[in-house]
């Protein structure tokens, strides 16, 4: 599987509070609750870092979790949010990195 | 000719050439009518004759150049936020127009970031404001019937919070739902808000501060999907949930709820 590098859409509004977070789709003003792992995985979403390399470097850690279960879980969650175009999931990472 | 109508600290001046309608519009706005004031915002209402076929056209607001168009089966307007004027088009009747004023005011408020138009009865006790929010039949209605006396109502429907300082006030609203009734004029610190669920007791349990913030946002009247609006409600949702109680109020539906409001 190639790699992907999620980012935060640009005007996603969102807050994160107790560990969970709350993000509103500026386009529609959908509602979206995270979880503690999809909070996790949202923080980090700057474009630079892949996803696996956060599952591996933050959620298992932060959790542990087996990484193939969590990547698992992390590519549903991505894939779900970037159908609502709040998360972005681009092929290469932002230059910068 | 043309009635003010002034809710939450913000007048809407309503221009109409019908009199039959200002009249009962002087009528039903009666507590909250007031002289006609510099810096009030103006609405314009143009009549239209009745409908030869209704429509239950779904609500649409959308910026367009500038723009709010307000769109729904039984009213078009426009509202322009810069000039803090509009108009709108409608078979004079004052649900439409009731519809119209609840929209610009929750516009006006995310563009200013001055308050949030939430669904929830309110009320003041001893000085202080409360808000019980939920869907309909979550009770809100219900929670306004059963207050005691001492107790004044500010609305059974919408309820509007306003930054006051380090907090949020509630103000009296002539928004009303089942009860048929306008709030009172007035305004209080808010001191908790709490989410309604019809229960066999009557509890207040504590909310965890993310599901505070998505129960407000969720309840929140917001109609227009614009980003900066967008982050202004949010960003007021987020400081109303952490500048008051924020709870989930289990209720029995019998006056005894109200010993747990004070």
């Amino acid at each position: 599987m190639n790699e992907m590098y999620p980012k935060r859409a640009a005007n996603a509004a969102f807050r994160v509070l107790g560990g969970e977070a709350i993000v509103m789709n500026p386009e529609d003003s959908s509602l979206f609750s995270l979880n503690a792992t999809a909070a996790v995985i949202w923080r980090a979403a700057d474009g630079r870092r892949s996803l696996r390399e956060i599952v591996v470097s933050d959620v298992c850690v932060e959790f542990e979790v087996e990484p193939e279960d969590a990547m698992r879980e992390a590519l549903e969650f991505a894939s779900a949010l970037a159908e609502h175009g709040i998360l972005i999931l681009a092929e290469t990472p932002e230059a910068g990195a | 000719m043309s009635v003010c109508i002034g809710v939450g600290g913000m007048a809407v001046r309503v221009e109409c050439p019908d009199a039959r309608f200002l009249h009962e519009l002087r009528r039903h706005y009666a507590g909250f009518v007031e002289d006609v004031t510099d810096g009030a915002l103006e609405l314009v209402v143009e009549p239209l004759p009745p409908p030869a076929v209704g429509s239950d056209a779904e609500l649409e607001v959308r910026l367009e150049a500038g723009l709010w168009i307000l769109h729904r089966g039984d009213f078009r307007a426009e509202w322009d936020p810069g000039a803090g004027k509009g108009v709108v088009r409608l078979h004079p009747n004052r649900y439409s127009l009731d519809s119209v004023l609840r929209i610009i005011h929750s516009l006006e408020l995310a563009r200013t970031g001055g308050g949030l138009l939430l669904h929830g009865a309110s009320a003041v006790r001893n000085g202080r404001g409360f808000v019980f929010s939920g869907p309909s039949g979550a009770g809100k209605t219900t929670m306004a019937r059963l207050a005691p006396a001492g107790v004044r109502l500010l609305t059974d429907e919408i309820s509007y919070l306003r930054v006051a300082g380090d907090g949020f006030e509630a103000w009296g609203t002539p928004f009303a739902g089942e009860l048929a009734q306008p709030g009172e004029n007035i305004v209080a610190p808010l001191a908790a808000l709490y989410f309604l669920r019809q229960a066999g007791e009557n509890r207040i349990d504590p909310l965890s501060p993310s599901e505070a913030l998505r129960l407000i946002l969720k309840n929140t009247l917001f109609f227009a999907h614009d980003p900066v609006l967008v982050a202004n409600v949010f960003a007021l949702a987020d400081r109303l949930a952490g500048s008051v109680e924020v709870g989930e109020l289990s209720f029995a539906p019998d006056v005894r709820v109200w010993s747990l409001i004070r």
